[in-house]
């Protein structure tokens, strides 16, 4: 399998606190790889190394090198809010702006400066499709997206992103918020999406990993302890601190 | 010797709701009799003819329109510089000494009295830059007096929209511009209003700071540079000079309808956008 992106030693310092221990991974194209771990043990700060959110935060250090295609995005003159474009990202709560259904999922396109109507109608329309909402939402496009139930909302955020055609799709615990039915639902559409697209999942939730990654990642205070076949990682772990986790004897 | 907490939870009570009643009935009173003086003036004809006799008699439209432009001049000039500022403050700079030096300079501005600001004005665009006593110079003077309300309204406003909303934004590969522009600003917008009206609202009130600069020409003022009278400068010689105390409620009145419409105005504005959004 071909991998989509490379993590290579990468360190991240706040301040003097260090986040990330010479972190190394990669996530395949096309296929759904997970990262589990206790809270604070570093999993969605290196998930937002790979679409460089971590930029926004004062007093940040990062260095070690992160792949897309080959390529390092930490590169000098790389322009951001063009990796952004390409490596999107769903957060752990549902956010869409106070606007409509509509203009939620054309915001995208329309900072990208597209103006065409038409065209802008028919991304919407694709990328609702592609988050499963059209039927449900075709006849109700300018009602407002906070009127939502929350699971919707969550899918509207995925639609959002869907429509700027992103490669790369990173979820921070995209279903932390939503009830199990739900989270079926998102699960469902992950699986749905990792023919087109390249995901990378935190969460927090054992079963959604075993349940929809090819290959798990087990950090622990800021360092990968061990990656493998998320199968391998259930049911034969091989570093007894992944063991002691996985069995819920920590975390 | 404690009372029980009955009669503190009663007693607190009253004396809050006593304060409130005396804070509105202050307002209602207030209002109430300069209408009641002013009213019996008050007319399209009052409004919409010009003074005679130094405003003895006849109505006030020279005041009318005076006010009006000053105002214009002074939010025309404050909005973006104020609105500019705001945003450079909370979006472009991360907090430090100099931001902290800029927001104590702003809120030290919004302290000065405004007939310091009318000697500034005086001095520095009447006869320095030689505006003379004009418009220009009221509206200028008028923009820095309404300056740091505009700033501080419309930091507030801007720092209360949820930091969720940037971050979305900037993960569709938005720059900081583009947010700013399509997610903060019309987050922000009854904020900025609401900031922006309370400055009209002290500029069409203000009166030292213009009979300073703008002077108190009763002509119909036909360019920028001419001087103008407002209606609170117009009530001032009325009343001081002796010239005419029923024009001088009537003035008033107006001014006092002139604000409440106002404040309702922006009020409404805030209702319904907050509504749209929600």
């Amino acid at each position: 399998m071909n991998n989509k992106i490379e993590i290579k030693k990468l360190n991240l310092h706040y301040g003097k606190f260090q986040a990330l221990k010479a972190v190394d991974l990669p996530v395949g194209e096309n296929s759904i790889t997970a990262l589990i771990g206790p809270s604070g043990c570093g999993k969605s700060t290196l998930l937002r190394c790979i679409n460089r959110m971590n930029d926004l935060i004062a007093g940040v250090r990062i260095d070690g090198r992160v792949l897309l295609d080959g390529r390092n995005i930490y590169r000098h003159g790389l322009n951001v809010p063009e990796l952004r474009k390409r490596v999107g990202m769903v957060f752990q709560r549902p956010n869409p702006f106070p606007l409509s259904v509509y203009d939620n999922v054309a915001y995208g396109l329309k900072v990208a400066g597209i103006s065409d109507k038409d065209r802008i109608s028919q991304t919407v329309e694709g990328s609702l499709k592609g988050a499963w909402l059209w039927d449900n939402l075709k006849d109700r496009l300018d009602k407002p997206a906070l009127d939502l139930p929350l699971d919707q909302q969550q899918r509207l955020c995925i639609a959002r992103l869907l429509a700027v055609e992103p490669e790369v799709i990173l979820m921070d615990e995209p279903c932390s918020a939503l009830d199990p039915i739900a989270t079926m639902k998102v699960e469902e559409l992950m699986l749905e999406l990792r023919k087109k697209y390249t995901i990378a999942i935190v969460t927090h939730n054992m079963q959604q990993a075993a349940r929809v990654s090819e290959y798990s990642g087990y950090m622990l205070l800021g360092d990968m302890v061990e990656f493998d076949l998320t199968a391998n990682i259930f049911t034969n772990p091989k570093d007894s601190r992944t063991q002691d986790y996985i069995t819920g004897r920590y975390g | 010797m404690r009372m029980p907490p009955k009669y503190t939870q009663l007693a607190a009570q009253l004396v809050m709701g006593l304060a409130t009643l005396a804070t509105l009935a202050i307002l209602v009173f207030i209002i109430l009799f300069v209408l009641e003086k002013g009213l019996p003036v008050v007319g399209l004809k009052f409004l919409l003819s010009n003074p005679q006799d130094m405003g003895k008699a006849g109505g006030i439209f020279p005041v009318v329109v005076g006010t009006i432009l000053l105002t214009l001049v002074a939010i025309a000039i404050a909005t973006p510089l104020g609105v500019g500022t705001a945003i450079y403050l909370t979006e472009y700079t991360r907090e430090s000494r100099i931001t902290r030096v800029i927001r104590f300079g702003a809120d030290c501005l919004a302290g000065i009295p405004s007939i310091i600001f009318g000697l500034f004005g005086f001095i520095f665009f009447v006869t320095i830059l030689q505006m003379g006593w004009s418009i220009l110079s009221g509206g200028l003077t008028l923009a820095f007096m309404i300056l740091p309300t505009i700033i501080r309204t419309s930091e507030e406003a801007i720092k209360s929209v949820p930091d969720s909303f940037r971050e979305v934004s900037f993960s569709l590969g938005a720059t900081r511009w583009e947010t700013v522009q399509k997610v903060v600003l019309p987050s922000a917008l009854p904020g900025i209003v609401t900031g922006v009206m309370l400055g009209v609202g002290r500029s069409i009130g203000e009166t030292a700071a213009v009979i300073f600069t703008a002077g108190s020409s009763l002509r119909m003022p036909t360019s920028l540079m001419d001087s103008a009278r407002t209606m609170s400068v117009h009530f001032y010689i009325l009343a001081r000079e002796g010239i005419s105390t029923e024009n001088a409620y009537g003035t008033a009145a107006i001014l006092v309808i002139t604000i409440l419409l106002i404040n309702l105005t922006a009020y409404g504005l805030m209702n319904r956008f907050v509504a749209k959004n929600n």
